[in-house]
């Protein structure tokens, strides 16, 4: 299996870090005493210098190392946020994302010269040079044990009694030792309390440890590293040669030289005549004879560790996982399917807790997709600042609904049609400062982006408070392309779909940043290609507003399944407000469209019989399904309610893309095809049927 | 069974390379992004083994330490901190809020396993 190279993924978490350190920057310009927007700042640098080294970016991660280092000083209160140091930063930052995309460029010198330019703007004459010494550290660390010599240490082990209250197991370093040779390993129990005085918590034990190894001493005191600073820890190098254990007790100070030479001259067991006096303890003496016995013995070789394995994980793994899932919801229908015409109850009920798990796997897998727009918001900051610069506009951005969540492909693929509708807006939409003025508006133009939820949509909206649409420019411009027939009336929105024709544009002089009339009609081709829609609205003089209405995700919805004549079709549950029955005398009241009274408001319905031209048999209790979209509501006649059904939707052929009363299709339980209704379009019908017969 | 390490760091990359280790050598790996997810985690759910990096939003590595000691089912599990050279004067006061031990980056896959296997066993 094929898995994201952690190469791959630091790089794409550096864009994310640049971008969080970027808007730090960007805020901290409006406010440089909030310590949040610092240590974010800081923290994202830090991230960069730590991860960048251990993924091989060293360039990046020293120069990272610099601006931390910097960054230090202001977080300390050392230095203030200036406009310089955030211009120095950006510039800074810019420069990062270039060592990271291209690591083995020769950038040395820019990276210095940023560098000084950051001391300069931070008025530290220290300049941040060095850094590179850690790197050599790294290297000094794993320095390689050389097959030394044999030999043989003593340690001895005194571990305070509440090291194991941050989680260090002695045990397990007695283990570590033993696997660095051979290893003689005594514990000394007399601090062990009386069994209803012990706390389970506490360590009593001490050990004297024995190892013959070719390791060097510091090899066991990095089996304590972490624990040096709370223990006593005795090495000692011990000459292997007979010794007694007279010799041994002195040497390790467990017993009184005097007492071992008189216990000596009784010739008797040594230990026991030492214990017995109270010179030394049993297990002091068991240890020292285990000492002799270890020299005696004494035979070292060194083990390697175990070996390593990896597990790779695939980026594509998400997109595979949704698939599947898609495929096992149509499986589940299909089961659901059988389940319902058996008699066999255990079946339905296996049906029913699949159902269940296979709705929740949905849902799931759906949130992992799910990114908060903000993200998104966010990148437009540095674009909004830099065009403001060149276009000489003074621009606000202001931002809301960042939270509002949806499907990380439509995140991906919104941020170019958003970035050309921004750019309009600033480049087309706002006036310069004194144009502004003359206005009585602000100098200081703004954009607004927003995000909402609405039903299974979400809402973005594109704000701005610039001169607005020219109806007559458009129009005049319209009809010389021939877009438009002179002198037929027809709508704003009519007309502002004109902008969305290719090679469409007003603007007589081309700038940098717009005005080839390439891209309006890429942007709806963009959006429609997610089965969203773009809207435009404006008032001369007083700005646009440009909505664009996306599903929250692309793959699965909840539907409702309905049948009218022969055929099954799906309505977008989200939709759906209520289901009621259409009574023989409201049935009868109007042939082809009338009102419904829902609870004293008057709703207009559809028959999908006559608009589908089902000719069957009639329903004899015909329903009515009243869906929803931007507060304008419809009936919709349908013959039978089935139920509720995950739709995986299938998208139509090049075919049959055309049709409009059809968002997609999706596949049932009985393999059979059902079509998902475009509820939008519907209403849009109902409403151009309803002005007909009024006009008429 | 196969344990569990809880993995908080708000570095994907890092996530990847030691959920990348440690999945090959054999234990389960669960993520946290900061410390408070961290510590959300581990509540829900008992881990035998936390690595947490020390600058984190939210929540940082030390504050998620002395949370989680609080707790008597984490008083005696190993927690290691990721750190680099210039948090040294931090690994005390990291000890003192209860840390195991740490690693300093920039580690490699065999210095990561050595310490997990250190306060782990094998």
């Amino acid at each position: 299996m094929s898995s994201p190279d952690p190469r791959d993924v630091f790089r794409n978490e550096a864009q994310e870090l640049l971008e969080q350190l970027e808007q730090a920057l960007l805020d901290l310009e409006n406010a440089p005493d909030d310590g949040e927007l610092i240590s974010s700042a800081f923290r994202a640098l830090h991230t960069l210098k730590g991860s960048g080294a251990m993924f091989g970016f060293e360039a990046a991660a020293h120069f990272a190392h610099g601006l931390e280092n910097a960054f230090d000083l202001v977080r300390k209160g050392k230095a203030p946020i200036s406009g310089a140091l955030i211009g120095v930063t950006l510039a800074a930052k810019d420069h990062l994302r270039i060592l990271i995309e291209r690591p083995d460029e020769a950038l040395q010198e820019e990276s210095d010269r940023i560098l000084a330019d950051l001391s300069k703007a931070i008025g530290s004459t220290g300049s941040q040079k060095g850094g590179r010494a850690t790197e050599t550290a790294g290297t000094a660390e794993s320095e390689t044990a050389e097959a030394n010599p044999a030999t043989t240490y003593r340690i001895q082990i005194r571990f305070p009694a509440n090291i194991m209250d941050n989680g260090t197991n002695p045990l397990l370093l007695l283990d570590e030792l033993k696997g660095l040779g051979s290893c003689t390993v005594s514990p000394l129990t007399t601090r062990i309390p009386p069994i209803d005085a012990i706390d389970p918590n506490s360590c009593y034990v001490d050990w004297d440890v024995l190892l013959t190894t070719d390791k060097p001493r510091s090899a066991i005191e990095d089996v304590f590293i972490f624990v040096l600073d709370e223990m006593e820890l005795h090495i000692e190098e011990v000459a292997i040669e007979n010794k007694r254990l007279g010799e041994i007790l002195v040497e390790r100070g467990d017993a009184p030289a005097a007492a071992v030479l008189t216990a000596l001259s009784r010739q008797e067991r040594l230990g026991e005549i030492l214990v017995k006096e109270g010179a030394t303890s049993e297990d002091r003496v068991a240890s020292a004879l285990a000492e002799q016995r270890h020299i005696q013995t004494s035979a070292a070789k060194a083990q390697q560790k175990a070996p390593q394995a990896s597990i790779r994980v695939p980026a594509e793994r998400l997109d595979n996982l949704m698939d599947r899932v898609g495929e096992l919801v149509i499986a589940q229908a299909r089961l659901r399917e059988i389940a319902t015409t058996s008699q066999d109850v255990a079946l339905r009920v296996v049906a029913e807790e699949i159902e269940r798990l296979a709705a929740e796997l949905r849902e799931n897998t759906m949130s992992i997709r799910m990114l908060p727009i903000g993200s998104l918001f966010g990148r437009f900051r540095r674009l909004v600042r830099d065009l403001s610069q060149e276009l000489g506009k003074d621009v606000q951005l202001l931002t809301s609904g960042e939270e509002t969540e949806l499907d990380k492909t439509m995140i991906e693929r919104l941020n170019d049609p958003m970035v050309h509708l921004i750019r309009n807006s600033i480049d087309h939409g706002l006036e310069r400062p004194e144009g502004r003025a003359q206005a009585g508006k602000p100098r200081e133009g703004r954009v607004e982006l927003s995000a909402d939820h609405s039903g299974a949509q979400v809402i973005i909206r594109i704000r701005d408070d610039g001169r607005g649409l020219n109806r007559e420019k458009i129009r005049a411009r319209a009809e010389e392309m021939g877009f438009l027939t002179p002198g037929v009336a027809v709508s704003d929105n009519e007309l502002y779909q004109v902008i969305f024709q290719p090679g469409f544009s007003t603007s007589r002089e081309v700038t940098s940043v717009s005005g080839r009339g390439v891209g309006m009609d890429v942007v709806k081709r963009t959006i429609e290609a997610l089965r969203g829609s773009i809207e435009i609205a404006s008032t001369e003089g007083a700005g646009t507003d440009i909505t664009l209405k996306l599903p929250l995700t692309l793959a699965i919805i909840d539907g409702l399944l309905v049948r009218v004549g022969q055929n099954r079709y799906v309505i977008p549950l989200s939709m759906v407000e209520e289901c009621v029955e259409l009574s023989t005398e409201q049935d009868l009241r109007s042939k082809s469209r009338s009102f419904l009274n829902i609870r004293g408001e008057l709703v207009p319905f559809l028959r999908l019989r006559e608009m589908f031209k089902v000719t069957d048999e009639i329903s004899p209790y015909p329903k009515v399904v009243i869906v929803s979209a931007d507060d304008r509501r419809i009936g919709l006649v349908v013959d039978q309610i089935i139920g509720d059904h995950q739709t995986v939707i299938k998208s139509l052929t090049k075919l049959h893309s055309g049709i409009e009363t059809f968002s997609g299709a999706t596949i049932l339980g009985d393999g059979s095809v059902a079509l998902i209704l475009d509820i939008d379009h519907l209403i849009e019908f109902g409403r151009v049927q309803e002005e007909r017969l009024k006009a008429s | 069974m196969a344990k569990t390490v809880l993995t908080v760091d708000d570095s994907a990359s890092m996530r990847q390379l030691i959920k990348m280790t440690l999945g090959g050598a054999g234990f389960a790996v669960v993520e946290a992004s900061d410390g408070a997810e961290g510590l959300e985690k581990a509540r829900a759910a008992p881990v035998d083994l936390i690595v947490t990096d020390l600058n984190m939003p939210r929540m940082d590595g030390i504050s998620l330490i002395r949370e989680l000691r609080k707790l008597s089912s984490y008083r005696g599990v190993p927690i290691l901190l990721l750190t680099t050279e210039s948090d040294d004067e931090r690994k005390k006061e990291a000890r003192g809020a209860g840390a195991t031990g740490w690693i300093t980056k920039p580690f490699g896959q065999d210095q990561l396993l050595g310490v997990v296997k250190k306060v782990l066993g094998a």
